[in-house]
């Protein structure tokens, strides 16, 4: 790898998204316009059809691929591709982009990040029962896999994910477009009824509707649309092996977030995690993920986690907020659309738009997701200049 | 001279009571057994100790088997890790099956075609709910070795009547099964035909009620069985406990359960009369060896009836039995790819694992690269069905769907290879990292609408 590839190379000057939740009144098309011509005014963009040379766009529960996007936004005669990565998909998709113009091919390229899974009638992805191992193929059973040795481990408990739902229910009230605005306590979590132990109601993120999108150009360009441009450092993804079937695995951690943070690190120049960087958006899917990727990114120990959640350290006013605009868990999480919804976050908190939820002195974001059983992380680092 | 020269046994551990908590009740499979699985582990018990490809044959007697066509004993050679070329055949139809499935397998060794033979029998059979007929009927599986070294009780001779009557029956297509009014059915069904086999029988061999050790009889109920083991000439220490109340009435298992549970008490020189009825009767004489009192470690009937847990509901029992109509269609989805399982049968059926040649890691399921050391299709087999594992860690899965929630599931170590399954029979209370389970064949769905089997994990108890 060379880490230096891509370092400032790319500059974000637009970014839209539209309000998650459960848009049973949307289609696709109704999110993807709302997130792309948000993009665009951001941008100052006033011909998308002259401007746009290429779209990369992301979904893991797409029904019409590529068209979908095309489609929507009549972005024809021009290249659009499609990425899957699991709920790394969106990062992924953004690190397409960042590839295609920092090598020079196009100037400005459009990145969509999209996905519609209320359509499908049930809550949490199906299951498709074509065989007969991997079951129960829940979400909040492979992610609570690791629950049982760390907390055994480290002596963490239900309390220390409840305080993570709490600090990102707060957060997701301060966000206009998130999905759910509720302020709970930690004997709501806690009283709340399991979904798969430890995990009850709180500890998991809301699965919802939703698109976000960027608008990426060449640093020399940047300028001529807009100032505050902010710039890509880094964008890594790692794939680890199975959990489920890893020979080795301790069930402290998930490595593939330790795999993609050391390449994103290494890109970036960062040695030191907690101090370098300023505001973070980490995979909480469910709240045991958060408190796994303060340690697997390097923002605070191995086993410490639960002190710097009661110390504050990773609220709006810590030494390094995490999810500000609440997370998947009050955000929501249509898993296609979360990195770029990830990236969006960052880049207004740099830009100081994050309104009541704008943390101080944010100069390097980073965000972060992990999907699969878990198998699949993206890590990107977006910085002013 | 055939005989049996291994037996084994499988009760589920749930009990339904019959009345009040505490008092009569019978046994009943959990909602991921059926006939199958429950031969499968009544085969594992009597195959302790034993090399599995010395097994010849397989007979598999059930009436309440989930195919019409499609093999059981096929699926349970797999799931045994058997040979390729072991001769499998089902028993069916009739509560003689059992029997049926003994003799045909004892007339293989007399003559040659079979060295060792595993006879298993299994039933889970259903009567309409609440009704007296139901209360009877109990869930089990009975396995026998046989063969001509080694035997523990050598194979006398036999006696059988054939008979057509109305009186016990289940249509295709009917899950119930149905019987003729009681007292015509005792009398000139069970009866007649069991008093006309043993009198045949005992008179052909030239031996007395009162030489018989202990009479292993079938009975449709309690007092039927009393009734009849009196009127053959037997003294109550002379008849093996029928075990109504405690199990019941396990169909084409029945007689076999009886028989092992005969065996277990492993006296030399026992003369046991093996009776089951259906459609006729069937009567055999065996006589115990020393080799009887040398048989260990098996589980049999009495280690499996002191394992046990209450059905917590009547109700309960109706809805794992799909009596009961629920939100959730458990025979949903189009279920299994027969191409996808064609091609992890030895992984999912066998539960066979691969150990690397060059590194050593065992790894789970099948690979072409070594998870450890990268080598490529470097690997050697290893059955992890009969070996003992370790919980590394777990989850209660309340949204995955299941009768019974939570749904227990997690990563067991067997070997050092990791396994992502669900732990059966099991009291979420009792899951502990590093408790030991062992591993049992199951139902996993009904997907398709078919019964599709897995392993699971459960407490080694």
């Amino acid at each position: 790898m060379n880490k230096d590839a891509i370092r400032d190379k790319v500059a974000i000057v637009g970014m839209g998204c539209c309000k998650f939740g459960e848009n049973w009144d949307k289609d696709p098309q109704d999110m993807i316009v709302e997130a792309a011509f948000e993009a665009y005014a951001d941008a100052g963009i006033q011909d998308p059809q002259r401007q746009i040379e290429a779209v990369f766009c992301g979904a893991q529960y797409p029904s019409k691929g590529t068209a979908e996007v095309a489609d929507a936004l009549k972005l024809f005669n021009r290249p659009v591709s499609m990425v899957v990565n699991y709920c790394a998909t969106g990062t992924d998709a953004f690190r397409y982009g960042v590839f295609a113009v920092a090598c020079g091919m196009y100037d400005t390229v459009l990145v969509v990040g999209f996905d519609k899974p209320k359509d499908r009638g049930v809550s949490g992805p199906s299951v498709a029962v074509t065989g007969v191992r991997g079951l129960p193929a829940t979400p909040a059973g492979w992610f609570s896999l690791c629950a049982a040795q760390y907390f055994q481990t480290y002596g963490a408990g239900r309390e220390d994910l409840a305080r993570i739902a709490v600090k990102n229910h707060h957060n997701g009230t301060l966000a206009p477009k998130s999905m759910l605005k509720r302020e709970i306590t930690i004997e709501d979590a806690l009283n709340a009824r399991i979904i798969s132990w430890p995990f009850g109601l709180y500890d998991c993120a809301a699965q919802s509707d939703g698109a976000a999108a960027a608008i990426i150009t060449r640093r020399e360009l940047a300028k001529g649309f807009r100032d505050d441009y902010v710039l890509v450092r880094a964008i890594a993804i790692a794939l680890g092996p199975n959990p489920q079937e890893d020979p080795d695995f301790d069930f402290l951690r998930w490595k593939p977030s330790a795999y993609a943070a050391e390449q994103a690190y290494a890109q970036a120049g960062i040695t030191n995690p907690a101090k370098e960087i300023s505001v973070a958006q980490v995979h909480d899917c469910f709240t045991l993920t958060e408190l796994l990727a303060y340690e697997d990114l390097g923002f605070c120990e191995k086993g410490s986690a639960k002190e710097h959640i009661k110390s504050g350290t990773f609220e709006l006013t810590g030494s390094l907020p995490v999810n500000t605009d609440g997370g998947l868990k009050t955000f929501g999480h249509p898993t296609g659309a979360t990195g770029v919804r990830m990236i969006y976050e960052n880049y207004k908190q740099l830009q100081g738009k994050a309104e009541q939820r704008q943390v101080r002195n944010a100069t390097v974001g980073l965000s972060h997701n992990i999907g699969g059983a878990p198998q699949a992380c993206g890590v990107c680092i977006v910085a002013l200049p | 001279m055939a005989g049996i020269t291994g037996y084994g046994a499988y009760v589920p551990m749930l009990r339904l009571a019959l009345g009040k908590k505490g008092g009569p009740e019978r046994a009943v499979a959990n909602w991921d057994e059926d006939a199958v699985t429950m031969a499968v582990a009544a085969a594992i018990d009597a195959l302790r100790g034993i090399d599995r490809a010395s097994v010849d044959a397989v007979l598999f007697a059930s009436t309440s088997y989930p195919f019409k066509e499609k093999q059981g004993a096929a699926i349970i050679a797999k799931a045994l890790d058997l040979r390729r070329d072991v001769s499998t055949t089902d028993v069916g139809d009739s509560l003689r099956a059992g029997t049926n499935a003994l003799r045909a397998g004892l007339d293989a060794v007399n003559a040659g075609s079979a060295k060792r033979v595993l006879v298993l029998a299994a039933d889970t059979r259903m009567a309409a709910p609440r009704t007296a007929l139901e209360a009877n009927i109990g869930d089990g599986a009975a396995a026998f070795l046989l063969g001509a070294d080694d035997v523990v009780a050598t194979f006398e001779r036999s006696h059988t009547v054939s008979d057509e009557i109305i009186d016990v029956w289940r249509a295709d297509g009917d899950p119930f099964v149905h019987t003729w009014e009681d007292r015509f059915v005792v009398d000139h069904g069970y009866r007649d035909n069991v008093v006309e086999a043993v009198r045949g029988l005992l008179t052909k061999a030239g031996v007395a009620p009162k030489d018989v050790t202990k009479a292993v009889l079938f009975g449709p109920d309690a007092r039927s069985h009393a009734t009849v083991a009196k009127k053959l000439g037997f003294e109550g220490a002379q008849v093996q406990e029928p075990l109504f109340g405690r199990l019941g009435n396990a169909g084409a298992a029945f007689t076999p359960l009886l028989l092992a549970a005969a065996l277990a008490e492993g006296k030399a020189g026992q003369r046991l009369l093996v009776v089951s009825y259906g459609d006729g009767a069937d009567a055999l004489l065996f006589t115990t060896t020393p080799q009887a009192e040398r048989l260990e470690g098996r589980r049999g009937v009495a280690w499996h009836l002191a394992r046990r847990a209450e059905m917590p509901s009547y109700d309960m029992y109706l809805k794992f039995r799909q009596l009961l109509a629920t939100e959730h269609d458990r025979r949903a989805g189009a279920g299994l790819s027969a191409t996808k399982h064609f091609r992890d049968r030895d992984s999912d059926i066998t539960l066979r694992a691969q150990k690397c040649r060059r590194c050593g890691q065992v790894q789970f399921p099948r690979q072409r690269v070594c998870y450890k050391c990268f080598a490529k299709d470097e690997f050697d087999a290893v059955r992890l069905s009969d070996k003992v594992g370790t919980v590394k860690s777990f989850t209660f899965d309340n949204f995955a769907g299941s009768p019974n929630p939570p749904l227990v599931a997690g990563i067991v170590d067997v070997d050092g290879a990791r396994l992502y399954i669900q732990m059966t029979d099991v009291d979420p209370k009792e899951v502990k990292l590093g408790m030991p389970v062992e591993l049992t064949f199951r139902k996993i769905h009904e997907a398709g609408g078919t019964p599709n089997y897995f392993w699971k994990s459960t407490p080694l108890r």
